[in-house]
């Protein structure tokens, strides 16, 4: 691999690597902070996915305004979902054990499948790259790199930045960590706990169909999406220790230096190089790479 | 004692009867689909069912004199039930045909179960080589494709639009690898050169990596297969790589078959193989095109017409034995001898029992992929561990 190409990799994988945190984001929120083993995270993605697809056209024509205004708009709906579902389903979880909460969370995600072959249908689709997007920049000989990924990757860093500024510098952070780490005594120091989680839960839903709505451009919506990224964020998640932003962040650019490289020097191990490295990271450090915090 | 022997003899007797029924061509013949109905390939499970139902609805319902009934069990693409599900249909539903599946992993174990019961098999779709290789059977038909097929085609007419070099992408699973093999059998034999394949863990559509790596290779064309939703997102990030302008993309026909809506322009230009296309303009396809949409309400694709055909091929089979299943070596002799009117042109059934049939060349042309000529004619599959 010659160095200009080398270069090309590693913004590949960096880019790749943003792109699964921001898939991977809302998940740290639901299973790293508030402990609920989620396994319909990949369908708040799916969701998130088909609303960018579904509501470009309503938001064009109702309201105006093109993908940017679609993401505000789908944002603000996933906020409302999120609470409605953390309401209806997710509150009775807390107390219960993680079975429990695996049973009914992957009784969620065959309801949204389901819902979403009756709404949507079972097509592939496209969601076209916004035109102010469009463009790319001339990269080596033969290749471009498009905007929209540059884009994507953007999206992610400001996320990074504000949900790291929202736990570690503000009282709600704070209020919020002191929850994940013992439910009762900060309800008892007159914290209404119940319904903060309903915010943390629904900010996170907002996150997952965000990234849903940000990668679809890219990835096309299709049955079955959000199985497919479900488990790379579980992967992300616990390697970066359980609760823990900085860690999700690392990990996911672990993951996305380890796909890249690992697909172009050992295509016949890619599929589990991802694995491997979980385990051994695992083995080296059983809670994951960084403390929650 | 006597009571137990009442029973005893009462059973005898009824099983006698029960026996002697199935000869009786007046009842209907019963069709088990294995398609899956939900998941990824719901889709494709329903437009084969719609395919299959057209052409019997044609006939009047009825095939060789008697009337279909129709069974289905949900295949859910997953080899792991394969057996379970087929057996579903072979021992409690007792059926005489079985029609499956989409995916080629479930084809392979029903093939596996057909083989050894001796029920009529017809595969409508799934292309593993095996099916009509090393698993073939007097009883196991195919109506679709190997993946040899049309990655052979392809390869055969890149070769001839002188390619010289290329590089082949693909996810690294059955149908990939075997359309890969196909490919470069045809093209290194064409005096063409692979310089690199690549693959990409299924169902992984993480492409950048693999797209970077073409780029540097800088070879005349690429040659790839990905299907559904992988196939969209790979044109697409082709495209936006800006490899398209300067290195054509190939390749078999599902990398922009029921995928072009959602590929948008990024597919215009893609060359695929494929037996099947858009405007072939032959008076038998506008008929079933006119019928499946007037039908159904939708336009018919390369699923339904290998479904038509599958019905077709039973017809075809059951008219030379007079309505039964039992004599099979009558019925595949039948099948063997004839000439199949397809829509996608006629073809004919091999010793193997998989299509002789023209692989056209198709370019995405607006919404269509247009056929613009035939990449390989009457090709037939090598059959490689038959033995039958």
């Amino acid at each position: 691999m010659d160095f200009p190409i080398f270069l090309i990799q590693c913004l590949n994988a960096v880019q790749y690597g943003l792109l699964l945190f921001l898939v991977a984001a809302g998940l740290t929120l639901i299973f790293g902070i508030m402990g609920v083993i989620n396994l319909a995270h990949g369908s708040f993605y799916m969701i998130g996915a088909y609303m960018a697809y579904a509501l470009g056209p309503v938001v064009a024509s109702t309201i105006g305004g093109g993908f940017l205004m679609t993401l505000v708009v789908g944002t603000v709906l996933a906020v409302i979902i999120g609470y409605i579902l953390e309401w209806v389903f997710y509150s009775y979880l807390y107390d219960r054990d993680h079975l429990q909460q695996v049973l009914m969370t992957y009784g969620l995600i065959l309801v949204f499948e389901e819902l979403r072959s009756l709404i949507v249908g079972d097509d592939v689709h496209g969601v076209k790259v916004p035109d102010f997007l469009s463009g790319s920049i001339p990269l080596g000989e033969l290749m471009t790199y498009p905007h929209y990924r540059l884009f994507v990757s953007a999206v992610c860093l400001v996320l990074v930045g504000a949900m790291f500024y929202v736990f570690t510098r503000t009282r709600l952070g704070m209020m919020i960590r002191a929850g994940s780490s013992n439910r009762e005594m900060v309800q008892s120091l007159g914290i209404d706990i119940t319904f903060l989680y309903r915010i943390v839960f629904a900010a996170g839903f907002a996150l997952a169909a965000l990234a849903g709505m940000v990668a679809a451009p890219i990835s096309s919506v299709y049955p079955g999406m959000g199985n497919s990224v479900l488990i790379i964020c579980f992967v992300v998640v616990v390697i970066g220790g359980i609760g823990s932003i900085k860690g999700a962040l690392v990990a996911a650019l672990l993951m996305g230096f380890i796909d890249t490289f690992g697909k172009v020097l050992l295509p016949e191990a890619a599929g589990v190089l991802v694995y491997l490295a979980m385990a051994v990271i695992l083995l080296w450090k059983p809670n994951g790479l960084f403390k929650a915090g | 004692m006597k009571t137990k022997l009442l029973i005893a003899s009462a059973l005898a007797a009824t099983a006698l009867t029960l026996g002697a029924m199935p000869g009786n061509a007046a009842d209907p013949l019963k069709v088990g689909f294995m398609l899956p109905a939900t998941g990824t390939y719901a889709k494709l499970g329903k437009t084969i069912e719609n395919g299959f139902r057209l052409f019997v609805d044609e006939q009047g319902g009825s095939l060789g004199g008697r009337a279909i009934e129709y069974v289905a069990v949900d295949s859910e693409a997953d080899p792991s039930k394969a057996v379970d599900n087929v057996n579903k249909l072979i021992k409690q539903e007792k059926v005489d045909v079985i029609v499956g599946s989409v995916h080629s992993g479930v084809a392979m174990a029903m093939a596996k179960e057909a083989k050894a019961s001796g029920t009529l098999m017809i595969v409508p779709n799934a292309g593993a080589n095996a099916v009509t290789g090393p698993l073939c059977a007097p009883n196991i038909f195919r109506t679709s494709f190997s993946n040899w097929q049309p990655g052979y085609a392809a390869g055969q007419a890149m070769a001839e639009r002188g390619v010289k070099t290329a590089v082949t992408i693909t996810w690294k699973y059955g149908a990939g690898e075997e359309m890969v093999g196909g490919f470069k059998e045809a093209f290194t034999a064409a005096g063409g050169t692979v310089v690199k394949e690549l693959f990409v863990p299924f169902p992984n559509v993480e492409f950048q990596a693999l797209l970077t790596e073409i780029a540097a290779a800088k070879p005349d064309a690429v040659f790839a297969f990905f299907a559904g939703g992988g196939a969209v997102k790979f044109v697409k990030d082709y495209a936006a790589a800006g490899l398209k302008a300067s290195i054509p993309l190939y390749g078999t026909g599902f990398l922009t078959d029921g995928t072009l809506e959602a590929q948008g322009a990024d597919a215009e230009g893609v060359v695929t193989a494929l037996q099947y296309a858009d405007g072939l303009g032959t008076p038998k396809d506008q008929a079933f095109r006119a019928a499946y949409e007037k039908a159904y309400g939708a336009s018919p694709d390369v699923y339904a017409v290998q479904a038509y055909d599958a019905a077709q091929l039973l017809g075809i089979g059951l008219a030379a034995t007079g309505g039964s299943v039992d004599d099979k070596a009558a019925f595949a002799a039948a099948v063997e001898a004839a000439t199949i009117d397809s829509p996608r042109g006629p073809f004919t059934i091999s010793k193997a029992h998989n299509p002789i049939q023209d692989i056209y060349l198709r370019e995405v042309k607006g919404k269509e992929n247009a056929v613009i000529g035939v990449a390989s004619k009457a090709l037939e599959d090598p059959a490689r561990g038959c033995r039958m």
